[in-house]
């Protein structure tokens, strides 16, 4: 017995470096706070209330001009839009209309609806911690998918099926 | 500069007083008269509070409904900052969300139904002291239960210890040779230049 417990620190040191190396390997994201609006209809949108019932699939990505992940992650958008035919719900956050229009003219506008939330109000009720953050909603106006953070092309495996499936 | 000395009793030199031990480079440097109300001063140093992120436009008029605002504030989650307290954040949400705290309050609800309001939109993250409930029981239970499993362990071990085994007896060679060397030794003179030693006594009996 006395001698098994020469082992333990032996052991607690395995067990450690055990969940260590899971934490590092397992691709899980300490940061993540997760999003309790997966599973629950959209949020109202009232600029664009039409399309979020439109019976189709739609996105819903909340950016700013800037923002500097929004830029990165616009490309896709307009890949989205030109090649799938995505419906696309902007939504420029805490930003000056002006300068989200110039941003739009200058990169082009994937969005098939731009909404202003100036004051930060309609984001609290879609739960956003900050921009870019980007939504599905299916065709039956369910959220999906909640993306905090600028999309990447690893993202669409999981957004092309739901894209696809409901049109 | 060392701020922190030795105490020195006042010398005569000084005028008799303590001066500023702490700081021995402000010997001489404050008025004579202002002691007391530089004394205060730093005294009041001790008395500040963390600065909050709460600005002052956004403070309600009441007072009642901003000091539950508070409450409220500072039980909230900033969800952009990891751990702190949306009224210690000065993220743009952290200020979305004490504006609406506020707007729910100002609209009648109870402190209940504004946690409710932001549980529903970001979940129990947003919570600084989580729920109790299945998700959440190592989180609860797991420090309590780690210090009563060290504590068993720790109490077992003290009682193995407090009952040694009974010592074997001693043989009767063992208790020869024991009483041999306990036995008082016939007494020596000390020689005569231990008894110049100093630390040399005479035995007293």
């Amino acid at each position: 017995m006395n001698r098994t417990l020469f082992l333990l620190p032996l052991m607690m040191l395995i067990i450690l470096s055990g969940f260590f190396g899971w934490s590092l390997l397992s691709g899980r994201d300490p940061a993540s706070i997760g999003s309790v609006m997966v599973g629950r209809p959209a949020p109202p949108l009232p600029f664009a209330d039409a399309l979020l019932k439109s019976g189709k699939p739609v996105l819903v990505n909340f950016f700013a001009s800037w923002c500097t992940p929004c830029l990165a992650e616009h490309p896709l958008f307009t890949r989205l839009k030109e090649r799938e035919g995505a419906t696309i719900i902007g939504i420029a956050w805490k930003d000056k209309p002006e300068a989200t229009r110039a941003w739009l003219a200058r990169l082009g506008d994937p969005f098939a609806q731009v909404g202003f939330d100036q004051d930060g109000k309609l984001a609290l009720d879609w739960g956003l911690s900050g921009v870019p953050e980007t939504y599905l909603i299916d065709a039956r106006g369910i959220v999906r998918l909640h993306f905090r953070g600028p999309l990447t092309e690893r993202d669409l495996a999981a957004i092309l099926p739901l894209l696809r499936g409901g049109s | 500069m060392t701020p922190f000395r030795r105490y020195a009793p006042p010398s005569p030199a000084d005028g008799g007083r303590h001066e500023f031990l702490a700081f021995p480079r402000l010997r001489g440097k404050v008025p004579e008269g202002r002691k007391g109300v530089f004394s205060i001063f730093l005294a009041l140093l001790l008395l500040t509070l963390p600065a909050l992120a709460v600005e002052p436009s956004e403070m309600l008029k009441d007072s009642a409904l901003e000091a539950r605002a508070r409450e409220i504030g500072r039980a909230l989650r900033c969800v952009v900052c990891q751990n702190q307290a949306i009224d210690d954040s000065n993220a743009e949400v952290a200020h979305d969300m004490r504006r609406a705290v506020r707007e729910r309050l100002a609209a009648g609800d109870n402190d209940e139904a504004v946690m409710a309001f932001m549980t529903a939109r970001y979940g129990d993250y947003v919570l600084l002291k989580p729920p109790f409930k299945a998700g959440t029981l190592v989180l609860w239970l797991g420090g309590p239960l780690v210090l009563l499993v060290a504590g068993g362990a720790l109490m077992l071990a003290a009682r193995k210890r407090r009952a040694p085994e009974p010592p074997v007896p001693l043989t009767e060679e063992e208790r020869a040779r024991v009483d041999s060397l306990l036995r008082p030794r016939p007494s020596v003179e000390p020689h005569d230049h231990e008894k110049s030693a100093p630390e040399w006594r005479a035995p007293s009996a």
